[in-house]
């Protein structure tokens, strides 16, 4: 199965510009609350993953990868698990050395998020908050690097972009 | 000669030993090398077996259903309705499911088969059952195989497993099919 990716149709109701990302606060692995709005500003891959997915535990090697790349440069990535508990996600996390925050999700992130009813979904907003792609299964690693690369050199919006 | 060199005889003899001794020490290495060709063989089967221990792709297709011969069924007024039970996860249940099925939990850890087994084992062997999770790509998904493995090894005769191709948003609730909400 290839990954579905939509670049391009992620658009807002009824605007030419493509949708803002719906915030969050959720508890990251510790019980902290993390905000995605605290995240603006940054180039942020968003990935709803789980424990039990096949397909998301081969990308998360690939992420860690990403993030010790990108990440001085002002990319984040932020994993939401939809495992139904968090031991085995902290597990995971620790196993993996995962180098970047994961959030326990729930059914109402996904339905913010248009429903995340199949794993892993991917999704990249830029640094204005705004979502750029939409990936959907698994995908070539170098599709979503691509993306980053170009996120971060545009720019785009490195302030408040209004809604 | 000085002392500590092999005198000239003693160095023939050595070769002789050497000699004699080298076609044993090839057959040797060649039984070591054989040995851990077949280890490591047996250990790529092994894990390979595990790998796909879990992978919906193993069900023979005789025991699938797909989504519109089901829908057929929960619609026609006559055909016996199954018991549909999702044997994914609770968030994705929440979202997302069919109208009627049960929530049991993941039947790729033990927790969700015990449940799984829990609720059917007062069922008659031939109770009507679809199995159905949608969380990945059918060959990927790892509980609807253990999940049938369980009803299998329990004598169930009627259990059918929901074929979603890619994931139950795509093949299911994209596709205009009935769906409902919490738990």
């Amino acid at each position: 199965m290839t990954r579905q990716s939509t670049p391009s149709d992620m658009k807002g109701m009824g605007t030419s510009q493509p949708s803002l990302a719906p915030d969050f606060s959720l508890p990251d692995l510790t019980g902290e609350k993390l905000d995605l709005s605290s995240y603006r500003g940054k180039v942020v891959l968003l990935d709803f993953w789980a424990t039990w997915c096949d397909s998301c535990r081969e990308e998360i090697p690939r992420f860690v990868e990403l993030q010790k790349k990108y990440g001085d440069q002002g990319m984040q990535i932020i994993g939401v698990s939809m495992d139904d508990g968090p031991e085995p996600v902290r597990e995971f996390h620790r196993r993996f050395k995962m180098n970047y925050p994961v959030v326990m999700g729930n059914a109402k992130t996904g339905e913010l998020y248009g429903g995340v009813l199949g794993l892993p979904i991917a999704f990249l907003i830029g640094r204005d908050g705004r979502i750029s792609a939409k990936h959907t299964g698994a995908t070539d690693i170098r599709v979503i690097e691509k993306e980053i690369v170009n996120l971060l050199q545009s720019g785009a919006g490195s302030t408040s972009p209004g809604s | 000669m000085t002392h500590g060199e092999p005198s000239a005889s003693l160095q023939t003899v050595a070769s002789e030993i050497d000699n004699a001794e080298r076609p044993s020490m090839t057959r040797l290495i060649n039984f070591r090398s054989l040995l851990l060709l077949v280890i490591f063989a047996t250990a790529a089967v092994a894990l390979a077996s595990l790998a796909f221990a879990y992978q919906a792709g193993l069900i023979p297709a005789s025991r699938l259903i797909s989504p519109d011969d089901l829908v057929k069924i929960l619609q026609s007024g006559k055909s016996e309705k199954p018991l549909m039970i999702q044997v994914g996860s609770h968030v994705l249940f929440t979202q997302a499911h069919i109208p009627g099925s049960e929530y049991i939990g993941p039947a790729s850890n033990e927790s969700g088969l015990v449940s799984l087994r829990k609720r059917v084992e007062s069922l008659p062997r031939n109770r009507f059952i679809v199995l159905y999770c949608g969380c990945c790509p059918w060959d990927h998904c790892p509980n609807v195989k253990p999940a049938d493995d369980a009803l299998h090894a329990l004598s169930f005769t009627n259990v059918k497993i929901l074929y979603i191709s890619n994931n139950f948003g795509a093949d299911w609730v994209e596709k205009g099919y009935p769906v409902a909400k919490g738990d």
